[in-house]
């Protein structure tokens, strides 16, 4: 059977996704996990339409390396096209083999079965029998490959309101409010670099803290043990005052269209390459860029972990605990069978950040105490420790003739890692192997095919602009560390798209809207620009200027995912605020459309906020944000307007919704700004001091 | 020995022996085990750890235990945040739910402020108070405009 969802291929045995429970309950299991976007949600409305029970009667276990199914990273707005089509096919299977066995049992053809919350009816009979009644004699531990394919229904029930969130509000369901027997609390403490050495440590100093438990000394990696959080983080901070350490070299210093990359070492691929570019009537070069973004979660990164007899258990709010559990063996240099690692929610992540890194902290500091401990991060280590969003520099050249037609375009990106997760590519992914006695080296950057790609993902128009090239130049090791967040390179890379797309309407003399219409030949990215542009009453002659303008941005997400345009208005005073989003998305057909339309304001306000005021810098001394003040995001004063419109084409898979919508917005809200005061601002983020440099520049 | 403390919380007075200078966060998470109330920062910057103090919105982190001694504590598990924890849900104003709990309690406090709550005072409260990263203002501000058609005490 060749159609099976990939994720259920890979892991074949049913009884990892559906088990009948004794107490009129159903289990479902899933590698994908919970990370505030609702899915184990979905997971619970999928299972129930394909069971055939109401989704109160399923419950679900999801990231588990002892109980769950190896489903690899929760990322990359994939988790309900694929997690989701492995469920929906693994649920209807076990169906398919319960009707089966009704069908014995009431002595009638399967297709005479009717399933009904839980129940198995014979059509035109009395009789019935349950899951319940069933269970007993349907295996599940079966390989599904060997099935009849499974009899997927139509349609989703209607979700039932999150499920994750009374238990987080009740302190009980977040990783930080887990409690094991006898545990303790853990800091490591860092150094303001990152891979500093160690040249002072007073280990009877340490531990003549009062309230200290225990002192982890493992090669440069220092960490301290307590009772309590609160004598955990105070001893942590005096022990900071005790430790010497030897700062690596400084880096080179910010500058503002990130001239330090043409220093580094580079892994240079071209991607794409029809030919090069023709004069034409008009060309327009820029360079665009954006900082390195922090990922700046709410909650601290945090890990549970309990060694038993040289057997260690791990509790994470990681993205992926297989991929985990294999870092963690190769930092602590045991089997990866002698671990389990199991997830619970942590504060929202937006990619990689520290939360695989305090995994391996916290079992290095419950070896060290000999009882389990919790490691949770300071908010310092949490904005300067873990890895941040990469810097980004994006030149585009594009030729169009005199008809205002586009006729080629040249795009090249520059960035450090936008990848640098666990998994299966040699080294360790986790901070604190890499200063070990016995040090790893740090896993390699990857990049990926194309499309998705990493940096240079969304480097190619979805436009027709006839000739294409599109080139990437990794830079492995820049000033700061960094890794996936959310949208990859797609965030940057629409924005220089489509601020390069205004600009060349402007110079053909051609509204926005009606330009990229013309050069579109894809009808669903057309009906979301044109439902986007209806739903904020676009206007070819809206006036600008006045510190008021309004801007449209449009990208299909990874070229091969979700639609979306957005149309941006925005107020210029002493900041650029947005003032009003209109977005159009076509992701498919939506399993919980408002939790989608969730995912999609929850981008939108964050995306606005990269983008007008995010900014992770660096001085000779390291990152420069360790704490909040350092590294404001946007507030609720600068709540915007949104509404959301999901477009759904009939009988069209679902896509991801969770970042398309970054890239439309960054770009609507340049070309929003280039509408208010007629400056074109190529970095981000649109700050007032940018935006005085950019009149000057064009003024001169 | 430490001295002992008499915090009243959600109605519930209890006499506990605190270390001097425990924050009000630690009191509640680790002496109380009322752990709905979330460390965010740590340093007064986030407005996860917002519980009510004499019906103030007050950072948990930021305020010592034994300074609280004797006042009116509330936190997300009283009986009177329940009303507005069960709105977000309904909204799902919420992603991640980290910030929740204290944008719940700020909430509260504000609603109380009847007969005529006032919106933009709110709005300055939040901003002031409270972060939330995953981008869950609108619907934040959607659940607070509903909240005030309906009773709460
Ligand atoms: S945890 Fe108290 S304000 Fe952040
Ligand atoms: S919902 Fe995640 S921080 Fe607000």
């Amino acid at each position: 059977m060749s159609t099976l969802p990939a994720d259920l291929a890979a892991n074949p045995r049913l009884d990892l996704w559906v088990r009948v429970d004794d107490d009129g309950c159903i289990t479902v299991r899933s590698g994908k996990v919970e990370l505030g976007q609702g899915i184990t949600t979905a997971m619970v409305a999928i299972a129930a339409r394909q069971l055939c029970v109401s989704p109160q009667r399923v419950r679900i276990v999801s990231g588990d390396t002892a109980l769950a199914p190896d489903e690899g990273q929760t990322a990359g707005s994939q988790s309900i096209e694929q997690g989701g089509a492995a469920m929906r096919t693994a649920t209807a299977l076990a169906r398919g083999l319960f009707v089966a066995e009704a069908a014995r049992e009431l002595g009638v053809p399967a297709t005479d079965i009717k399933t009904e919350e839980g129940w198995f009816f014979a059509v035109g009979r009395n009789d019935r029998c349950s899951y319940w009644d069933l269970s007993a004699r349907v295996d599940l531990a079966l390989d599904v490959t060997g099935l009849e394919p499974a009899v997927i229904l139509a349609g989703a029930v209607t979700p039932p309101a999150r499920i994750d969130l009374p238990g987080k509000l009740a302190g009980t369901m977040f990783i930080h409010d887990l409690d094991l027997p006898g545990m303790r609390h853990g800091r490591i403490v860092r150094p303001a670099m990152a891979r500093a050495r160690l040249v002072g440590f007073d280990r009877a100093a340490i531990e003549a803290l009062p309230g200290v438990l225990a002192v982890l000394r493992d090669g440069d990696v220092v960490g301290i043990v307590a009772a309590r959080d609160d004598t955990a983080r105070q001893v942590a901070k005096r022990a900071a005052e005790l430790l010497r350490w030897d700062a690596p070299p400084a880096p080179p210093p910010m500058s503002e269209f990130h001239d330090w990359m043409d220093d580094l070492p580079a892994n240079s691929r071209v991607i794409f390459d029809e030919t090069t570019c023709v004069p034409a009537a008009h060309r327009y070069e820029g360079v665009f860029a954006r900082p390195y973004i922090a990922h700046a979660a709410i909650g601290p990164a945090c890990a549970v972990a309990r060694w038993t007899d040289g057997k260690l258990e791990v509790w994470t709010h990681s993205q992926g605990v297989f991929p985990l559990r294999a870092h963690l063996a190769r930092a602590l240099a045991m089997p990866q069978s002698d671990i389990i690692v199991t997830h619970r929610p942590g504060a929202g992540c937006y990619g990689h950040n520290g939360a695989d890194d305090v995994a391996l902290d916290a079992a290095l500091l419950a070896r060290a105490a000999g009882a389990p401990v919790m490691c949770q991060w300071s908010r310092a280590d949490e904005l300067s420790t873990a890895p941040a969003g990469a810097a980004m520099r994006v030149s585009v050249t594009a030729e169009m003739d005199a008809d205002g037609r586009i006729t080629c375009w040249d795009q090249e990106v520059f960035s450090p890692p936008h990848f640098a997760r666990p998994s299966a590519a040699p080294g360790t992914a986790l901070l604190s192997a890499w200063s070990m006695a016995t040090p790893q080296a740090p896993a390699i950057a990857q990049q990926a095919g194309f499309p998705p790609g990493t940096g240079e993902r969304n480097g190619l128009p979805l436009y027709v602009v006839g000739a294409r090239r599109l080139r990437h130049h990794l830079l492995p090791q820049g000033p700061l560390r960094s890794s996936a967040l959310r949208s990859l390179g797609a965030h940057c890379n629409v924005f220089a798209i489509e601020s390069v797309m205004d600009e060349l309407a402007l110079r053909a003399g051609v509204d926005p809207v009606r330009f990229r219409l013309a050069h579109l030949d894809d009808p669903r990215a057309r009906a979301v620009i044109e439902a986007a542009a209806t739903m904020a009453d676009w206007r070819e002659d809206a006036p600008g200027g006045e510190g008021v303008g309004r801007g449209i941005g449009f990208a299909r997400y990874k070229n091969s995912s979700a639609w979306c345009a957005v149309v941006a208005q925005i107020e210029v005073g002493e900041r650029v605020r947005l003032t009003r989003a209109h977005i159009a998305v076509d992701c498919g057909e939506a399993i919980d459309v408002d939790g989608v339309i969730n995912q999609i304001e929850g981008g939108a306000i964050q995306a606005a906020s990269w983008t007008l005021i995010e900014e992770a810098g660096w001085d000779s001394n390291g990152p420069r944000a360790r704490a909040w003040e350092d590294y404001p995001i946007l507030r609720f004063g600068d709540t915007p307007d949104i509404a959301v419109r999901l477009l759904q084409p009939a009988d069209a898979p679902p896509l991801g919704a969770g970042e398309c919508v970054a890239g439309p917005m960054a770009g609507a809200l340049g070309n929003a700004l280039r509408h208010a005061l007629g400056v074109r601002v190529r970095r981000m983020p649109l700050t007032p001091e940018r935006i005085a440099t950019a009149i000057e520049q064009e003024g001169s | 020995m430490s001295p002992s403390v008499l915090l009243t919380v959600n109605g519930h007075t209890h006499e506990l022996s605190l270390a001097p200078g425990t924050l009000l966060i630690d009191a509640l998470r680790t002496d109380l085990a009322l752990k709905g109330t979330r460390h965010g920062c740590g340093e007064g910057a986030c407005g996860a750890c917002t519980v009510l103090v004499n019906g103030i919105a007050v950072q948990s982190c930021d305020i010592a235990a034994a300074e609280c001694a004797g006042a009116a504590i509330e936190t997300i598990e009283s009986d009177a945040a329940a009303p507005v924890a069960a709105a977000f849900l309904e909204f799902t104003a919420a992603q991640c739910g980290f910030c929740t709990a204290g944008i719940v309690m700020t909430i509260l406090a504000w609603l109380r402020g009847r007969p005529v709550p006032d919106r933009a005072e709110l709005i300055g409260k939040l901003d002031e108070l409270h972060l939330c990263r995953c981008g869950a203002h609108a619907r934040i501000l959607r659940v607070a405009d509903a909240l005030v058609a309906r009773p709460v005490r």
